[in-house]
């Protein structure tokens, strides 16, 4: 682990303390988990402290874990998932946070923190269904108007549920039921870790 | 007395000056926007969902039709998410080779913004001048992958293929003859990098030519200057990146602050604004131009002087060379199971970004060990730029919003993805 990473990690322990879930270092990449409960504190703390200064968001996302490696992963289903940038200290973080109930997924907005988080949590609303508390205007953004469900879910077909055409005799664009067939080419297929790794063989 | 009331204006998305399919309801009072609300989303094409359907590198030709103006930078990203993840070294030429495309496809990219920003603003040469120049890069782009824009040439564990030896010459035909094509094959004779190396030499003089067009020109100035100001500020709130950034005069860069690939041995500056406004934002780029045309000079000397590999010699990963996989079964067997099954990327999660043309393109993978992303996601810096429209229009003239526009440089097949 390289001194700015360890230094992360530390001043994160130092200031966050147990209100971090879980602290993971992998791949040069510092990774935090938080509860929903404490996320807004946890956020305004990475912003506002000196030690931190994470003055810009990069990112944030939905996820959703239902069919992880097949079988889905143990606890809630959606996450949100932000990746934070300090331009002053040169260093980034990711930070998660499940949303508990899986029904209802809803995760606080950070968007009084960083502005530009308004964006990316219509689109993790609108492609995930996960609401955000505290956004002032959550409005679907990529997706048609009027569209139904939230399609990046993993429950949701690639092929969608509705297709369009002109229907010349009502003279305008019609939704219908799609028509086509779903079709995989290549399987999924998840091996175990060292498949075909000559050396554990 | 009658009452006055905001009037509400289309804007888009059949604009020429819309970069696309951007629709804006834009609230004037008067001629003075009061509100812009920007509705995005007509090209959506759920690039990410698909890819979570696809195998590791059938999604790199997607890469390509995200900003479709820099499609090298953006499978730049998503390869050096995948070997991140797989922990793999990618051979050292295929790095420069990397480096120079990222710069060529930089300059490809402000070409296209200077012209079409001229084009919106009321400069109608801009345009022409620069596709010429944008024609040869293109030719770049062809000859190295067969393809003048999605060129998918970057591969998981390096490049496709190396530099070819020869460029594609023009032919003589029934509406030119051999003594009219000749001057036009001149540079062409040689190998590619003879070809760019002449092209790097012509540029910054073309660049001047530019630069006499527009920057002390008065209307140009007069559209641009104090027009769609960014506080440092708030371009930090707003999540600005790239040229964005740089014009409200922060100097971040992620080839100078985090570097990858070979950007720490390469030379070259970064040019930063002072007042954010549009015109600080059209001298960056411009700068950024200049700049981008002196690393690819370096890239072309080392790449003349090192031969070596360009390809992963790790065939759980990149597919071995043709010759091998006729005469060798191992190399066979991994090229069947390349080709069927594709690569298995180790369970893990991993960002890994780009300084791209535009600002910061990032790729965050979640792998779950298969031979498919679990979830990816991509980050696009016109997004963001795009959603801080309504702070930088609110108060400016409807004809402003035609130059912020032009001067966020958007491009929506990555901000629809």
């Amino acid at each position: 682990m390289s001194a700015t990473l360890e230094a992360l990690s530390q001043n994160l322990q130092e200031h966050l303390g147990d209100r971090v879930k879980s602290l993971k270092v992998v791949l040069g990449e510092v990774t935090i988990e938080v509860d929903a409960a404490d996320y807004l504190s946890v956020m305004q703390t990475l912003r506002d402290e000196p030690q931190l200064s994470f003055d810009e968001l990069i990112d944030l996302c939905g996820v959703d874990y239902s069919t992880y490696a097949h079988v889905g992963r143990q606890g809630p289903r959606y996450a949100a998932v932000t990746h934070l940038l300090s331009v002053a200290r040169n260093w980034r973080l990711r930070v998660r946070c499940f949303a508990a109930d899986d029904d209802f997924p809803s995760v606080p907005s950070v968007t009084s923190i960083w502005n530009c988080a308004d964006w990316f949590e219509r689109e993790a609303f609108d492609l995930f269904g996960i609401v955000f508390p505290g956004h002032e205007d959550l409005r679907r953004i990529l997706t048609d108007y009027g569209f139904i469900g939230h399609p990046f879910r993993k429950d949701f077909p690639i092929s969608g549920y509705v297709e369009m055409r002109y229907d010349p005799e009502q003279q305008r664009v019609i939704y219908q039921p799609v028509t086509i067939e779903p079709r995989e080419v290549t399987p999924r297929i998840v091996r175990e870790a060292t498949y075909g790794d000559v050396d554990h063989a | 007395m009658p009452e006055l009331r905001n009037f509400t204006l289309n804007f888009g998305p059949q604009h020429p000056a819309a970069h696309g399919v951007l629709r804006m309801v834009l609230e004037l009072d008067g001629e003075v926007v009061m509100r812009a609300d920007p509705h995005i989303g007509l090209l959506h094409r759920a690039t990410e969902k698909l890819a979570e359907n696809k195998t590791w590198v059938q999604s790199v030709p997607y890469m390509d039709r995200l900003d479709y103006m820099s499609m090298m930078c953006n499978e730049h990203a998503y390869c050096m998410a995948i070997e991140r993840l797989l922990q793999i070294e990618v051979p050292i030429r295929a790095q420069y080779i990397r480096v120079m495309f990222d710069e060529i496809t930089r300059i490809l990219n402000h070409l296209l913004w200077v012209g079409c920003h001229g084009l919106d603003v009321g400069a109608m040469t801009m345009v022409l001048y620069a596709f010429r120049e944008r024609e040869d890069l293109v030719d770049v782009y062809e000859a190295v992958s067969g393809a003048r824009m999605h060129a998918a040439y970057y591969r998981p564990g390096g490049v496709y293929r190396d530099l070819p030896d020869r460029m594609s010459q023009y032919r003589e035909s029934k509406w030119k003859s051999a003594a009219q094509i000749r001057p036009f094959n001149e540079a062409r004779s040689g190998s590619l990098l003879d070809f760019l190396d002449d092209f790097a030499d012509r540029f910054p003089k073309l660049l001047d030519e530019y630069e006499t067009l527009l920057t002390d020109n008065r209307i140009w100035k007069q559209r641009l200057v104090n027009v769609g100001i960014v506080t440092p500020e708030r371009a930090l709130q707003r999540g600005f990146t790239g040229p964005m950034l740089r014009g409200s005069g922060i100097a971040w860069d992620l080839r100078k602050k985090q570097p990858y690939e070979v950007y720490d041995r390469l030379d070259f500056d970064i040019p930063v604004g002072v007042t954010g406004d549009s015109y600080d934002r059209y001298l960056v780029r411009m700068e950024e131009m200049r700049q981008s045309n002196r690393i690819v000079k370096q890239c072309i000397d080392w790449l003349r002087q090192n031969p070596g590999p360009v390809m992963s010699d790790n065939h759980k990963v990149a597919p071995p060379d043709r010759e091998a996989m006729k005469s060798n079964m191992e190399e066979l067997i991994h090229h069947f199971k390349l080709c069927t099954e594709g690569i298995h990327v180790p369970e893990g999660e991993v960002y890994s970004a780009v300084e791209h043309p535009k600002g910061e393109f990032g790729i965050y993978v979640i792998s779950d060990g298969a031979n498919k992303p679990y979830r990816l996601k991509i980050r696009p810096p016109g997004y963001v730029h795009l959603s801080a429209m309504n702070e930088m229009v609110c108060g400016h003239m409807l004809a402003d919003v035609v130059t912020i526009i032009g001067s966020q440089d958007v491009v929506f097949g990555e901000i629809d993805r």
